[in-house]
């Protein structure tokens, strides 16, 4: 029965990361370039929705709704002003671009926020019992779980079927080639970080949800184990995040529980390393080889 | 061509030479501004303070960041000390002067802050307020000469072969030991579950000393968890061991912040067992939105109640409340009590305002080792050679989310 619950709880830490590793994957598989302000994308939305259901006193539906509107309009604004002058620059610009935008938000929301730790009142509360109260399941981890496998089916079906989603595949391949077909590439771009800011900051609300703390640093440290799980599952594909993250939570979960909580951290980024060595685009990810 | 250059080397010449002016006036106007309220103050009161300077006491902690709560605790206490004592003539006649400088609880900060605080002419350091910083403080006043007597920092590394380097709260072993002597006394047969933080000092030598004395106590101890900073938000697998392993009482020898999410995610998996904190969970009742009904029977092994019927309590109790707006915790307390420590230090050994950071050093080493000291935080303290304190811990228990002394 514990087997049950660590596996529980680590479907569920996966489930957060797994969205998380979503949005990184959606603009790295499009864009190109590592967008290390994802994680601070999501501390923001944390605090826009919690802002809003304390102080405006909205229902939280209504906050997760504001929170991705703010967190889509930032994504646009950040992505326009720190990212598109650096189209044709070296990628490694653009990486340091993007480390320079996560502290600038980080201190932002420092000035704006403050320091100190905001509890964060989850938005469903309570938990489901079975097998007679020995495994309690909690209803923001069900909400997690469900709401990571729609939105996976969901970026599926919009890459595939939609124009814009082949627009973004399109640009994906070959940007050049995209433009010569009348692909607007910059507009394609901007509308990727939109809908990845947009899953950052539902990403926010779950993650706080579970987490029940809130501060300016809240979304590095999630950030950066999504970005693992991401490359694990192999970048760029929407499916691998999915995987990498719920594999991540649970190798975490089930080390945590049964090995030791103090090498939990370790055997995640061993198995990672493992992987690899011997899959060197990660679980799902092509390996496309560098033509010369 | 040649021209321009040169006139705006000029340019940036002057520019340079006005900023220099400026944080001079600057600092000087901030320096003179602080005396004279200190003083509009004395003069409302029967005693005016005698001429001639000052003593400078300086502050170190944590004001922003994740350890705020401390810091700010321990400069607001200090600063009522310091008023009270203006207003009430001073330190042998002397006004002090109090500034607080901020670390973020950093120890690299924390040297910094200790640096402008020299600067600005301290002789005695109240401070710094976590153990972090002040083992990297703790080389630096020892080197310089500067006599420090922190309110919080509780590791005995803090002043481990630092002879003028002196602690106030707890040392991190008693504070360990004392909670399992506490648990072995008041809760016999508790099935004790331990989930501490393997990678800070302060969290793991409290654990050590707790499970050393455990042992002596007769206390089962069924589960040991760690967590890291970097997975300080998912408990659910140490809290669900320690549920399966039996553990009626949960240990938590960390800080609050995470003792806050623990809480939250035991409540939510429908597990209820007592946690029992130490110094570190002080706070937890004035974190920002944190719903105090988890906090409910939560046990902390503390020096200061503030409900405590003693008159020096609840004087200062209604101080605080009407000064920042809340109930003072322990570090308020702490830090109250360190600037009283120090005045009693002062008194007894004759300082004035003009010797060297050095020469009251030495005064004030000679007084705490031999002097005994009753304030906030406990009656007749005294102090070893090593620079720990000697008081007895009470613990209190949260109850309608307010402290009270347990039985």
């Amino acid at each position: 029965m514990e087997f049950l619950s660590y596996l529980v709880s680590g479907v569920s830490l996966g489930s957060v990361y797994a969205i998380i590793a979503l949005g990184y994957t959606m603009v790295y598989g499009i864009a190109k370039m590592l967008n290390f302000a994802h994680g601070d994308v999501i501390m923001v939305g944390g605090y826009i929705s919690l802002l809003s259901m304390t102080s405006l006193g909205l229902p939280w539906w209504l906050a997760v709704i504001l929170a991705m509107v703010v967190c889509t309009v930032l994504g646009v604004v950040i992505e326009g002003l720190a990212y598109k002058p650096l189209r044709n620059a070296p990628s490694l610009a653009v990486l340091i671009t993007a480390i320079g935008v996560s502290y600038f938000l980080q201190n932002s929301a420092l000035l704006i926020w403050g320091a100190s730790p905001k509890a964060y009142t989850p938005i469903i509360a309570g938990s489901v019992k079975l097998f007679e109260g020995q495994l309690s399941i909690s209803y923001v981890s069900i909400l997690t779980v469900v709401m990571c496998i729609l939105i996976m089916i969901a970026l599926t079906l919009f890459t595939g079927k939609t124009r814009m989603g082949k627009a973004m595949r399109a640009c994906s391949e070959d940007k050049a080639a995209a433009q010569l077909m009348g692909i607007n590439v910059n507009r394609t771009i901007s509308m990727t970080f939109a809908i990845g800011s947009a899953l950052a900051a539902i990403a926010g609300v779950l993650l706080c949800s579970s987490y029940t703390s809130l501060m300016p640093t809240t979304g590095s440290m999630p950030g950066i184990k999504a970005f693992t799980a991401a490359v694990f599952g192999g970048i760029g594909s929407i499916p691998g995040a999915l995987l990498g993250g719920v594999l991540l939570g649970i190798i975490e979960s089930l080390a945590k529980a049964y090995i030791s909580t103090q090498l939990a951290n370790s055997i995640v980024f061993a198995v990672l390393i493992i992987t690899l060595l011997v899959r060197p685009a990660g679980l799902l990810g092509k390996y496309v080889p560098e033509k010369v | 061509m040649k021209k321009v250059i040169s006139l705006v080397m000029v340019m940036a010449l002057v520019m340079c030479l006005m900023a220099g002016c400026g944080s001079n006036t600057e600092s000087a106007t901030t320096a003179t501004e602080a005396p004279a309220d200190t003083e509009t103050a004395a003069d409302t009161e029967t005693e005016a303070p005698a001429e001639g300077g000052s003593f400078y006491i300086g502050g170190i902690g944590p004001i922003t960041g994740d350890n705020a709560i401390y810091g700010l605790a321990v400069m607001n206490g200090a600063q009522i000390a310091v008023d009270e004592i203006n207003a009430a003539g001073g330190i042998n006649g002397y006004t002090v002067e109090y500034k607080f400088e901020d670390d973020v609880a950093d120890g690299e900060t924390a040297v910094n802050a200790y640096n402008n605080l020299m600067d600005w002419g301290m002789q005695v350091l109240v401070g710094p307020t976590t153990t972090g910083s002040a083992i990297s403080v703790s080389a630096k006043v020892y080197e310089e000469r500067v006599f420090a007597l922190t309110p919080s920092a509780s590791s005995p590394d803090v002043t481990a072969g630092k002879d003028n380097m002196f602690q106030l709260c707890f040392t991190d072993p008693n504070q360990g030991s004392g909670s399992a002597v506490y648990m072995g006394a008041n809760m016999p047969e508790a099935k004790v579950a331990v989930i501490y933080r393997n990678d800070d000092a302060y969290s793991q030598g409290i654990r050590d000393t707790f499970v050393a004395e455990a042992a002596n106590q007769n206390l089962e101890v069924v589960y040991e968890g760690t967590f890291t900073e970097d997975t300080a938000t998912d408990f659910s697998v140490q809290l669900t061991a320690a549920q399966a392993a039996g553990a009626d009482t949960v240990f938590l020898p960390i800080y609050y912040q995470p003792a806050s999410v623990i809480m939250a995610q035991a409540n939510a998996m429908g597990y209820a067992p007592t946690f029992f904190g130490v110094d570190g969970m002080d706070g937890i009742l004035t974190l920002d939105g944190f719903d105090t009904s988890l906090a409910e029977g939560v046990m902390v092994l503390t020096p200061f109640s503030a409900t405590a019927e003693d008159e020096l309590t609840q004087n200062f109790v209604a101080e605080y409340n009407e000064r920042y707006g809340e109930t003072p915790n322990q570090f308020a307390a702490d830090g109250y009590d360190c600037v009283y420590a120090i005045k009693q230090a002062m008194e007894n050994a004759g300082c004035t305002p003009d010797m060297s950071a050095e020469e009251i050093c030495d005064a004030m080493v000679e007084q705490f080792t031999s002097m005994s000291f009753s304030g906030l935080t406990g009656t007749d303290m005294t102090w070893s050679t090593a620079g720990e304190v000697s008081k007895m811990p009470v613990a209190v228990v949260i109850e309608n989310g307010v402290y009270v002394t347990a039985e």
